[in-house]
């Protein structure tokens, strides 16, 4: 029992991870109907940037300050530049686009920063808690995960912007008729998943070690839980992946060895959506004829 | 009063003349001249040249499965190498194991990717969209790790190896020119089967469940049966090009067929125009000679350069090439088919 | 006075298509014009090339503004609110939300404002937290025009108000919009099907079909005109 405990919250500590990255991918498929395949490259490519900080000798939380406001800025010249020429062409271009920027970002992080694996600092120690049931540092890695979603949540729901980008997201032409600039807020969006982005791969590269292809299963995982809560549904994208973590430990300990764990945990995703087929929170689009 | 040379070009063009042929004989003799070349080709380059173009077709049969799929069945597919896998493995067993000749793995291949693809398809029917390219990236993800897992059968991690091809002998041709021409002709034979499918009743069946789904199955298409065949038929497409590049690379291994394969069929799918058929071949160019390309440029990051070209081909034709060429020879040709207007989207 | 709207000569088009052959139109600043026509006419797209939605050749001039190549929340910023065919509500957002965007442009006094909307129509206090979608047609319409207002346009755009709605719906919705005008001192162009009551309502009328305006007047002058009487009014 003791180490069933163990392993879910283990688990949990690895689903905050997915649910960040799974919620940045919800955010840019709400407001542009997009799958952004390279959001995990962008999310490895931002902690290279704040290990590079921490190498050249700045204090870790404000390497992680300075790396998020540049992703965040990285984000939205990413959507202004790269995306938005695509943005109402037909969406396989825009799934191509994605991506050609996976490739470019990983490609460019392995010449950057070198295919070495690297170490990654974690600012939280690690130290069993709670009767050994988890350790200070997955602690760390979800009380970040809650403040950042808590900030997000305070952003969409009592900011002008905030709603201005719920808005634009949900009826863009109507948002137009309001006076809202769609494009900028788009771009603000992209920046948001990117800064999100940022957070899981710093969160999670002390665990994982930083390399470039650091976040390729982390990004299959956080896009399976996006669409196990409900592509649509940023409540569904956290639940889906904190439960896709769980799942994925729990199936790595009792079932089966590493190496198929992986197509294991999927196929259980998948058993859940043949019997949901928009996601645990998602809403059925009603078509009318 | 007499018309100008201009005046007079202008008349005959209007009249669906050019330099004094009708469209419908410039086709004949595109079609004539795009013969006429592949064949002549492999005798004028050399062997790796002749492997390459041989490459380039077989990727084109592979696109063209995801083409029926995805462009005229509007399902995105992430799982195509899987099914390309799934075909070279069939052989790679078949040749290795029981010693069947290359030929006569062909049509076990194509079986099993079908029924594979059909028994993906079932399921699949419950999903659109990003929900569809999930459970098809899963499938990509699992068949590497399959092969590896169960490698009694697969030889694991190290693969299989296949005995060379020897062409039938009298006939003059060396092994890769050989391998050359049974590839070509299973790529017209694939394209000609392809096109009948999909100008036929069928495909203006599928073309009808792509764009107004409900219309369609109020009109009494059985829309599951026909997306379900409409999967398998893809993977069966893709499965044959599968075993193809097995017999010609003559090696098997999980590496080669992971989730990077996939996404580049797609790619080269969206390059060449995804509801088109020639879009197959320059798909297949693509993914044949621009790897290499970037490489020249850049061989410190060639995958970046591999990325941005896709970023370029997308902006510049975000239809694809055969996609956006087709509006202008549509204005070109007056007598064009009404069905193949519509299948266009 | 110079009107507030005046469109010249104004072509619209639809890809290669033109739909609206060049036509004239004015809005007399404090006054209100309705569009009549039949469906496909173009007045929904007279609307819309005034918003930058559709492109368009001609003058319009809004308060002395040239709006032709303008964006859509360019136009809006100036002071032109539309609510669109269909009412355009953030169905997602509370009625609440809807309302505090259409302040984006005017953020001033913006509660205030909140509860003048709520003085107008009462029943939209009532559900201020609700979800715009679960409101009637009816209670949508009025959200729509609501948060037009929150604008503090000088021009209120309504695209077929009385779309869908029961006879005392669109009486009480026209009887507020009559009350708007008078106290907001706000110009309106509205475009309608139901040709009586509006013809009672506005100054000037225009009649559009297939993209021409073939007669254009003072809204009595229209509703005496036996032809359309027979057309467009039913007697």
């Amino acid at each position: 029992m003791h180490e069933f405990l163990q392993q879910v919250f283990s688990g949990l500590a690895s689903g905050a991870v997915y649910a960040s990255l799974a919620l940045a991918l919800v955010m840019i498929y709400r407001s542009t109907e997009l799958v952004n395949f390279a959001q995990g490259e962008m999310a490895m490519f931002s902690t290279y940037i704040a290990w590079t900080l921490v190498n050249a000798g700045l204090p870790f939380w404000a390497a992680f300050v300075i790396t998020l406001a540049v992703s965040f800025l990285g984000g939205m010249a990413i959507e202004r530049v790269i995306v938005r020429p695509v943005e109402n062409a037909p969406v396989f271009a825009a799934v191509v686009v994605c991506i050609g920027l996976l490739l470019i970002f990983n490609s460019l992080a392995g010449f950057l920063f070198t295919y070495t694996v690297q170490d990654f600092p974690s600012p939280f120690p690690d130290r069993p808690v709670l009767g050994a049931l988890m350790t200070t540092r997955d602690l760390g890695v979800i009380a970040v995960t809650l403040v950042m979603l808590a900030l997000l949540f305070a952003f969409f729901r009592f900011t002008t912007t905030g709603l201005a980008m719920r808005a634009a997201a949900q009826n863009p032409e109507s948002a137009r008729l309001c006076g809202i600039r769609v494009g900028r807020m788009l771009a603000i969006g992209w920046g948001l998943a990117a800064l999100i982005g940022a957070t899981a791969g710093i969160m999670v590269a002390p665990v994982l070690f930083l390399d470039p292809n650091m976040m390729s299963g982390v990004l299959l995982y956080a896009f399976a839980g996006a669409l196990l809560g409900g592509i649509t549904s940023p409540v569904g994208a956290v639940v889906g992946g904190l439960i896709v973590g769980v799942t994925e430990n729990l199936v790595g300990t009792y079932l089966i060895a590493t190496q198929l764990k992986l197509t294991v945990a999927l196929a259980l995703i998948i058993i859940v959506l043949v019997l949901r087929p928009n996601g645990l929170f998602g809403t059925a689009v009603v078509r009318r004829v | 009063m007499t018309k100008s040379v201009l005046a007079l070009a202008a008349d005959d063009i209007r009249a669906g003349r050019y330099a004094g042929l009708s469209i419908g004989a410039w086709r004949w003799l595109a079609a004539g001249g795009a013969v006429a070349l592949a064949v002549a080709l492999p005798f004028a380059a050399s062997k790796y040249q002749v492997f390459e173009l041989t490459m380039v077709m077989i990727y084109a049969i592979a696109v063209l499965g995801l083409n029926i799929l995805t462009g005229y069945n509007g399902q995105i597919s992430l799982g195509h190498g899987g099914f390309f896998a799934a075909g070279a493995y069939t052989t790679a067993i078949l040749m290795q194991r029981y010693g069947v000749p290359y030929w006569a793995t062909l049509p076990p291949a194509a079986l099993v990717s079908f029924v594979l693809g059909v028994l993906f398809g079932l399921p699949a029917l419950r999903f659109e969209g990003p929900y569809l390219a999930l459970v098809t990236l899963a499938m990509a993800v699992a068949v590497p790790q399959f092969l590896k897992y169960f490698d009694t059968w697969t030889g694991g991690v190290q693969g299989i190896n296949l005995i060379k091809v020897k062409p039938p002998s009298g006939i003059g041709l060396d092994h890769d020119r050989w391998l050359y021409f049974v590839v070509l002709v299973i790529l017209v034979l694939a394209m000609r089967v392809a096109a009948n499918l999909l100008h036929g009743r069928s495909g203006r069946a599928l073309v009808a469940i792509r764009d107004h789904p409900i219309a369609a199955a109020a009109m009494g298409i059985p829309t599951a049966r026909y997306k379900t065949l409409a999967f398998g038929t893809s993977t069966m497409f893709t499965g044959v090009a599968g075993a193809l590049a097995a017999i010609v690379i003559g090696y098997v291994s999980p590496e080669g067929y992971s989730v990077f394969l996939s996404l580049s069929f797609l790619v080269g799918s969206a390059v060449g125009g995804i509801a088109t058929i020639g879009g197959a071949i320059v798909g297949g160019l693509f993914i044949q000679f621009v790897p290499n390309l970037a490489n020249d440029i850049s061989d410190a990051a060639p995958w970046a350069v591999y990325g941005l070209a896709m970023l370029l081909f997308m902006y510049a034709m975000p239809r694809g090439v055969v996609g956006s060429l087709e509006p202008w020879l549509r204005r070109l040709s007056r007598r064009i088919r009404p069905h193949d207007a519509a299948m266009r989207k | 006075m110079a009107p507030i709207l005046q469109l010249t000569a104004l072509k619209a088009f639809y890809g290669q298509s033109e739909v609206l052959h060049g036509i004239d139109i004015a809005v007399e600043d404090g006054g209100m014009a309705v569009l009549l026509g039949a469906n496909g006419a173009g007045k929904t797209t007279t609307l819309r090339a005034i918003c930058g939605m559709v492109r368009c050749e001609g003058d319009i001039v809004f308060a002395g503004e040239p709006l032709q190549g303008r964006s859509t929340e360019a136009i809006a910023n100036l002071g032109v609110a539309h609510v669109p065919e269909g009412r355009g509500t953030f169905i997602g957002l509370t009625v609440e939300e809807n309302l505090r965007l259409g302040a984006y442009t005017r953020p001033a006094g913006r509660d205030a404002n909140i509860e003048r909307m709520y003085g107008y129509f009462p029943i939209l206090a009532e559900r201020r937290r609700q979800q715009a979608g679960a409101l009637s047609g009816g209670q949508q319409q009025m959200l729509a025009i609501a948060r037009a207002l929150m604008m503090a346009p000088r021009l209120l755009v309504l695209d077929e108000p009385s779309f869908g709605l029961a006879p005392r719906v669109v009486e009480d919705i026209f009887t507020i919009v009559e009350r708007i005008r008078k106290e907001e001192r706000v110009s309106v162009l509205l475009v309608e099907q139901n040709a009586t009551l509006a013809l009672e309502l506005a100054d000037h009328a225009y009649l559009i079909e297939t993209g021409y305006v073939v007669a254009a007047g003072t809204a009595k002058q229209l509703a005496d005109d036996p032809q359309i009487r027979r057309s467009y009014l039913g007697y």
